[in-house]
């Protein structure tokens, strides 16, 4: 008898609702091949991406920079973006400087392996120094290459115009 | 005592009738907001925050300034309190700075941590704040910020009623107050850096610490002191393995809340020192070179077998814990059988009216209670010295100390045929030394200090060296040590490969053939409250934060 149910149950049931066009085969290629040829003539969508960069909405979030402003960073080393930072990728040495801001960074590190691009640096900066970029091509042969210092996170302000106009329209 | 019962936020409590409202509330764990009410100096009643509702009263009253009474019904969070603090807290902000990114202060900040709990978080003045000088040099050790003074007085009432020396005032009045020195003067007291602490906001800072890190990227270990045989009870603020600042710990008994400027700011420098012992050395043709522990250890034990008994001299020192001298007292006595044992002593000047004492080492007392003393027919400091100079002591073996500071003492070092010394850091003693064993310093190991009460007194370390982990060692941990990888720069920092002299001590004893059954410094004080009077019954755990009085006078022979 268990034999008998088993049988019942592993009978295959073919739904043969095709119509004759569909059993036809050779019609759905080509309309496939139709609908394929179609979007020749439309805009391309793609961009051929190491010849051809991607545009940015000023909202996109790259690596974080510094904002270098008359010759220095805006930066008053009050180490909240590395307080912030859920990755811990910041470290901030801060120094004196005879400038009216009192305190520079003496040393400004991101650790660009352990940075999550998630931009809270950005919205916790009091002095709007450290910022998102439009920069996404990271890549690195070795782990010290990965730790940015000064000297690559260093940006000029006229260069980050966007972004900072983006970020006052959005207080 | 007479007690009055008040009514404080609908509880009925008892308290003494020579209690102020503010006090009475700290004492049931009511908080009740303050700026310039300092328990330990006078009341000056000018902040204006610690408002509270007496009922009965027209009008506000201060608690600091107002007396409790019989029957005294208080409120210190009703609309009405909120609304004036909140009033308050808006009239002392109106003129200060939103330096907070720039401020040293920032993290330990009263009026930050207030502005957050009692304000309103908003403010409603749109005029320019009231400009002052930003970068005094009030004194050689002090930097004040005028713009940031909310003028509590704390400051003046500390120079005037702690330290003794009238040398703050305030000038001018209404927003244009602010406080100053006599002109040619500057606040250059000894216990100048205290107004650091007490002040509230960020106006007087710490020049030596200044921008040198945030306080929430530090860890803050219990420690004590050891610039002197006060003891002050202390806390060790340490970033990326590196001590940074001392700040005092309140201990009634020993040091209130103060500690002098010397020792907050000369006592540690030689932890991060350049001249620091990274591992022990040997002298080989007369250069002192870097060799591992075992070859160090087998020297020492190889040269002290080759000497009689009366030709070898110990010297305990009054900078290393109790630990380490009872392990060297133990040895002298049990494996080198040598009477000579003392240790040198650093009296200069006298004791100071505040806290600072003659003797300027932290273990004096404890050093004598553990054992370092000459014993019978034994010969003291500057008889062995003496009996060098003569050529009968051949071979001396010291411990963490510069004898070589000591007058005359220099032409003795040079006569010894072994001298093997342990040392912190390279100084004129280490120079004569055939070997140095690398030592830890009382911020890198556990151990005891006995102060000049007799008070015994915990060391906990908070720099890490070679054998130490800071999460297995149960280290005080900031978020940077807690999260750091291994190839993280940070929460790295320089370390040591020092060991605690007791360990030392004992590894020598174990070649020699004696073995000691010390696996940490708990067991070194278990076995001296075992064996000696004065501490028995005491235990690390009963030291404790505050530390403990030995018993008596004993001195063990």
């Amino acid at each position: 008898m268990n034999d008998d149910k088993l049988l019942e149950k592993s009978e295959v049931i073919r739904v043969k609702d095709l119509s004759f066009m569909q059993r036809a085969y050779v019609f759905e290629i080509l309309k496939g091949m139709f609908k394929a040829a179609k979007q020749i003539f439309k805009p391309t969508f793609t961009i051929e991406y190491p010849e051809v960069k991607f545009e940015h909405a000023a909202s996109f979030r790259g690596r974080p920079v510094l904002v270098e402003e008359n010759g220095v960073e805006r930066c008053v080393a009050c180490g909240l973006c590395a307080r912030v930072c859920p990755a811990l990728a910041i470290e901030v040495q801060a120094a004196e400087t005879e400038l009216a801001k009192e305190r520079y960074p003496e040393k400004f590190e991101i650790n660009m392996t352990r940075c999550i691009f998630c931009g809270f640096c950005e919205e916790v900066c009091p002095e709007e120094a450290i910022i998102m970029s439009n920069e996404y091509e990271l890549a690195f042969s070795s782990q010290q290459e990965s730790i940015f210092g000064k000297d690559k996170l260093l940006k000029s302000a006229e260069i980050m115009k966007p972004r900072l106009d983006f970020l006052r329209d959005h207080r | 005592m007479p007690n009055v019962k008040i009514t404080l936020d609908g509880a009925q409590y008892e308290v003494d009738n020579k209690k102020t409202i503010l006090e009475a509330a700290r004492e049931h764990k009511i908080h009740i907001p303050h700026f310039c009410f300092h328990d330990k100096l006078s009341l000056s009643g000018n902040c204006r925050v610690c408002l509270v509702e007496v009922e009965k009263m027209p009008k506000l009253a201060i608690a600091c300034m107002t007396p409790v009474a019989e029957g005294m019904i208080v409120n210190t969070k009703n609309e009405r309190v909120i609304n004036a603090r909140e009033a308050v807290m808006e009239f002392i902000l109106i003129n200060h700075p939103l330096d907070c990114p720039i401020c040293d202060e920032a993290g330990e900040c009263k009026l930050q941590d207030y502005a957050y709990k009692y304000s309103k978080g908003f403010s409603r003045f749109v005029d320019n704040k009231n400009h002052k000088e930003k970068r005094v040099e009030i004194g050689p050790r002090v930097m004040f910020d005028a713009e940031r003074c909310i003028s509590c007085s704390r400051c003046i009432r500390f120079c005037d009623e702690i330290a003794g020396v009238h040398q703050l005032q305030f000038v001018n009045r209404g927003d244009r107050v602010t406080i100053e020195t006599f002109p040619g003067q500057s606040l250059d007291n000894p216990y100048s850096m205290n107004v650091v602490d007490i002040c509230p906001v960020g106006a007087l800072t710490n020049k030596d610490f200044r921008f040198k890190s945030r306080v929430w990227e530090m860890s803050f270990t219990d420690s004590v002191c050891h610039g002197c045989a006060r003891g002050c009870n202390i806390e060790i603020g340490v970033r990326n393995n590196e001590i940074l600042r001392l700040n005092p710990r309140r201990n009634d008994d020993v040091n209130s809340v103060w500690m002098c400027d010397h020792g907050r700011l000369e006592t540690w420098k030689n932890v991060n020192a350049e001249n620091r012992i990274k591992s022990s050395k040997i002298r080989k043709e007369g250069q002192l070179v870097e060799v591992g522990w075992d070859e160090a250890i087998a020297k020492v034990a190889s040269e002290l077998k080759s000497f009689g008994k009366n030709e070898i001299a110990v010297l305990g020192s009054a900078f290393a814990t109790n630990e380490d001298n009872y392990v060297l007292a133990k040895f002298a006595k049990e494996v080198l059988g040598t009477r000579n044992i003392d240790f040198c002593r650093h009296a200069e000047g006298v004791d100071d009216a505040v806290l600072v004492r003659a003797d300027k080492t932290p273990n004096a007392a404890g050093a004598e209670l553990v054992g370092i003393v000459p014993q019978e027919n034994g010969m003291d400091f500057h008889k062995i010295i003496s009996a060098i100079k003569a050529g009968k002591i051949k071979a001396l073996y010291c411990l963490e100390d510069d004898v070589a500071l000591m007058p005359g003492i220099e032409e003795a070092l040079s006569n010894l045929e072994f001298f093997a010394v342990h040392a912190t850091n390279h100084s004129k003693t280490t120079q004569y030394a055939h070997v140095v064993l690398a030592a830890s310093t009382y911020a890198e190991k556990n151990g005891t200090m006995t102060n000049f009460q007799k008070r015994v007194q915990r060391v906990r370390p908070a720099v890490t060296t070679f054998e130490q982990d800071r999460a297995l060692d149960n280290f005080e941990m900031s978020r940077w040590d807690k999260f750091a990888a291994h190839n993280d720069k940070w929460g790295k920092g320089p370390r040591r490969d020092a060991r605690p002299s007791w360990k030392i001590i004992a590894s020598i004893a174990g070649v020699m053939g004696t073995k000691y059954k010390f696996n940490n410094a708990d067991d070194v004080f278990n076995e001296i409250c075992q064996k000696i009077d004065g501490f028995k019954g005491l235990s690390y755990l009963k030291v404790g934060v505050k530390g403990a009085i030995v018993k008596q006078n004993h001195v063990a022979v």
